[in-house]
């Protein structure tokens, strides 16, 4: 134990820690299901790529695991009921990250829950699965990456031919303040990430993983360790307990040493990155056959009277999470993942669940910040993970000169949120290089 | 442009992040006013009250000012008020004016610095130099006497009722040592006159918050422990000055020409190295650069010290710093992740 509170972390350059994590409100309460919801919203577009398309009907009955929408061409995934019960409607429903309506499956729950019958038909399988059916069941299973990008798991196994893959990283930093669903899910599924890990490995063809658990995890480290400590293809080590530690370019260079552009995927330098939600995904999606409809989803924050790790079946109404967790009447912001790059939701009655969301923080008093000039104290070029000029961005994307911005490499922003966290002047940094890369794109679109 | 809506039901819908860090512009100024009390106390103790009239008068025509313009630019003003820059600018300003000048000066400068250095450029951010230490420069060149060489004569006029330190002036007003002098670098002094001790307690003729380095240095450290500052800066620049002092040979030669101790401990090192050297709006963004502008700074303190007409090494080498950090940021720009790093 001394040994490794002494050993040095590994890290990148740049990033930021807030004092108070908010961690600590949920990082020991075991996850316990949420209560099932009345009406399940499942959106046809739940991942990057092209939306799936519906199966089922109005006034279809589906049982839960039912596939009822199938992914459209490569970059998609399947979408499965959540429940079971009849589809009222296929219609637009305001999505909390798009922003927008877009259509949503709306199944109205039935008293039974149990599965489909081809899951409940698969069985157990030995550990020597083929690749092939690997690949098959976490295609079926609509598995998309649950750190939050939504990137098509399958979409990940089948790399371009030029590109060799040598390494696996596992993400298990969970960097984002206030949540603790990763943490949770590690201490009390160990195995099953692992052997979730090692069937990922197979399919992809390759035999050496890295997970990098953050620092304040020391007890999810030491049980990760524990239960590969057989394994000599998988190492596990400690990161640096910084924001965003657990986004691909950081854990990457921390575990590896390896840098690769920021708009360019992990494969350019041989790697690809799971969380370890997406390698429990695996787990339950290959073992039992399971479909992705349901994830742990920590609902926090100073709203939250009762702040708890939940198991909640995708399409939830928030509303209902947020009454399991018993909020108080009056919080004024509700944020869909972490609050670093989670999205504030203008409507609690609308908002439901997505496959990529890891926490519901619920506000109370939340603050508006009244900006000021930039002072050059340089603070957001220092937390700036990527190397950026976040001050000058700003300054240029108020003066409209998106030009220079774009030679500023404005394209290669993450939008982590860092140097708005570290800005004396609290201007809204980020929110300026978002409007600007809108704007690019605008001209773009026009050219 | 607004980036903060309240939906219909009381919702806060912003752009990410929803947290943001406790520290603030006006934290970080009020943070360096609380910072400058050690060294005013130890001005008063050696020059007299009158100094705290002149420090209140320069704070009060700086906000004036600030008041002022920010009314004729049509622009929120308490805001602006609250951060206390124009406060910082006030005190800085009259720490780095003799302690015998009449009020007409430190209300010219102290107009000056806010009204020509800060808002003529846009306001806070926006200015190129220190706005205190341009506003110095330019009242040493109007109003070269008063600032240069005999203040005896402006404490005969009536400065002594506010002296403290009465030893050096008798009740009529004459001198009896030369306290009010300029600078201890002054070059024509031949003579080491003041011990190592008095410079570091601040017991020497000097401007007023400039001569007690153990005052400065308390305040420099709290604000380096408050993180508003960087180390590295008032330590590359004193550190620079310290090496250069020892080795550079002096055109003229007098007794404490390469006493390194002397050249830090003496004039307005201290000061500038913590309290304007460290401003963070006209000195470079990243670190490396910061690094070059304190050493420039350093090696131009004692080019100046040692090769120019005026002991005024640390104003000048600042301003002229300043004036290069548009040059130093463009070329320590921060390296992209993902790629090389570029060879200049």
């Amino acid at each position: 134990m001394l040994r490794v509170v002494k050993s040095k972390l590994k890290t990148f350059v740049g990033g930021i820690h807030p004092k108070d994590d908010g961690k600590s409100f949920t990082a020991g309460k075991k996850v316990v299901p949420a209560s099932l919801p009345n009406k399940a919203y499942l959106f046809l577009n739940q991942h990057i790529g092209k939306p799936a398309q519906p199966i089922v009907q109005k006034g279809d009955t589906v049982k839960k695991g039912q596939l009822i929408a199938e992914s459209q061409g490569f970059i998609s995934a399947n979408v499965h009921a959540s429940i079971s019960g009849k589809v009222v409607d296929i219609a637009p429903w305001p999505h909390p990250i798009a922003g927008v309506k877009l259509p949503a499956i709306i199944i109205e729950r039935a008293e039974d829950d149990s599965w489909v019958e081809d899951i409940a038909a698969i069985p157990d399988i030995d550990h020597n699965i083929s690749e092939a059916e690997i690949m098959h069941r976490i295609k079926s299973a609509g598995i998309v990456g649950l750190g939050g990008a939504t990137f098509p798991t399958h979409v990940k196994l089948a790399p371009p031919k030029d590109k060799k893959i040598d390494m696996v990283v596992v993400n298990g930093a969970e960097c984002e303040p206030y949540l603790t669903c990763d943490h949770r899910l590690m201490l009390e599924n160990p195995y099953e990430i692992i052997q979730g890990l090692k069937w990922f490995m197979k399919c992809i063809g390759c035999n050496s993983a890295h997970i990098g658990i953050e620092g304040n995890k020391k007890d999810a480290y030491l049980l990760i360790k524990d239960t590969v400590s057989k394994e000599s293809a998988i190492k596990v080590d400690l990161v640096e307990v910084k924001y965003p530690q657990g986004a691909e370019h950081q854990i990457i260079k921390a575990l590896l040493g390896r840098e690769f552009k920021p708009r360019q995927l992990p494969l350019e330098v041989g790697v690809t990155v799971i969380n370890v939600s997406t390698a429990f995904a695996i787990y339950e999606a290959v073992k039992y056959g399971r479909p992705l409809i349901q994830r742990i989803i920590t609902v926090s924050g100073n709203g939250i009277e009762n702040p708890q790790n939940f198991f909640v079946r995708l399409g939830t109404p928030v509303k209902q999470l947020l009454e399991d967790a018993k909020v108080t009447g009056d919080i004024n912001k509700i944020i869909f993942g972490g609050p670093m790059m989670g999205i504030a939701q203008g409507d609690i009655e609308t908002a439901v669940t997505v496959k990529g969301i890891g926490g519901i923080i619920a506000l109370r008093k939340a603050r508006k910040w009244n900006s000021s000039a930039c002072i050059r104290c340089g603070r957001c070029i220092d937390s700036c993970p990527y190397g950026l000029n976040p001050s000058e961005l700003s300054v240029l994307s108020e003066a409209k000169n998106f030009d220079l911005m774009l030679e500023s490499n404005v394209l290669e922003c993450k939008e982590c949120g860092c140097c708005s966290y570290i800005c004396p002047s609290k201007r809204p940094i980020v929110h300026l290089i978002k409007f600007a890369k809108a704007e690019i794109a605008k001209q773009e679109v026009r050219a | 442009m607004s980036t903060q809506n309240q939906s219909e039901n009381n919702l806060i819908v912003s752009s990410s992040p929803h947290i943001r860090d406790f520290d603030s512009i006006s934290r970080i100024m009020w943070a360096v006013v609380l910072s400058l009390i050690p060294a005013g106390i130890a001005g008063v103790f050696s020059f007299g009250y009158y100094c705290i009239y002149l420090v209140f008068l320069s704070c009060l025509t700086a906000v004036v000012t600030e008041i002022f313009i920010l009314l004729l630019r049509r622009q929120p003003v308490v805001n602006v008020i609250q951060d206390g820059s124009a406060v910082v600018t006030g005190i800085l300003l009259a720490y780095t004016l003799p302690p015998g000048v009449p009020w007409y000066v430190i209300v010219v400068g102290s107009f000056f610095a806010i009204a020509i250095v800060k808002h003529s450029f846009g306001g806070l951010g926006n200015n190129i130099w220190n706005p205190a230490l341009a506003a110095r420069a330019f009242l040493q060149v109007a109003y070269p006497t008063i600032m240069n060489s005999d203040w005896r004569v402006l404490v005969k006029k009536g400065m002594e009722k506010f002296a403290c330190n009465i030893a050096n002036v008798d009740v009529n007003g004459n001198l009896i040592d030369a306290v009010t002098t300029a600078t201890p670098l002054t070059k024509e002094v031949v003579e080491r006159t003041y011990l190592l001790g008095q410079l570091f307690m601040g017991n020497v003729p000097g401007c007023i918050g400039e001569t007690s380095v153990i005052a400065l240095l308390l305040g420099g450290v709290y604000l380096i422990y408050k993180r508003c500052i960087n180390w590295y800066v008032p330590a590359c620049y004193i550190g620079t000055t310290f090496i250069m002092a020892r080795f550079l040979p002096p055109r003229i030669i007098t007794p404490w020409a390469n006493d390194s101790f002397y050249h830090i401990f003496a004039g307005g090192l201290f000061l500038g190295a913590f309290f304007m050297a460290t401003d963070m709006v006209t000195s470079p963004l990243t670190k490396k650069g910061l690094v070059i502008f304190s050493v420039g700074a350093g090696v131009l303190t004692i080019l100046i010290r040692f090769y120019s007409g005026y002991p005024e090494g640390v104003c000048y080498s600042i301003l002229l710093m300043n004036t290069a950090t548009p040059l130093i940021d463009r070329f320590t720009k921060p390296r992209l992740y993902g790629t090389k790093l570029k060879k200049i």
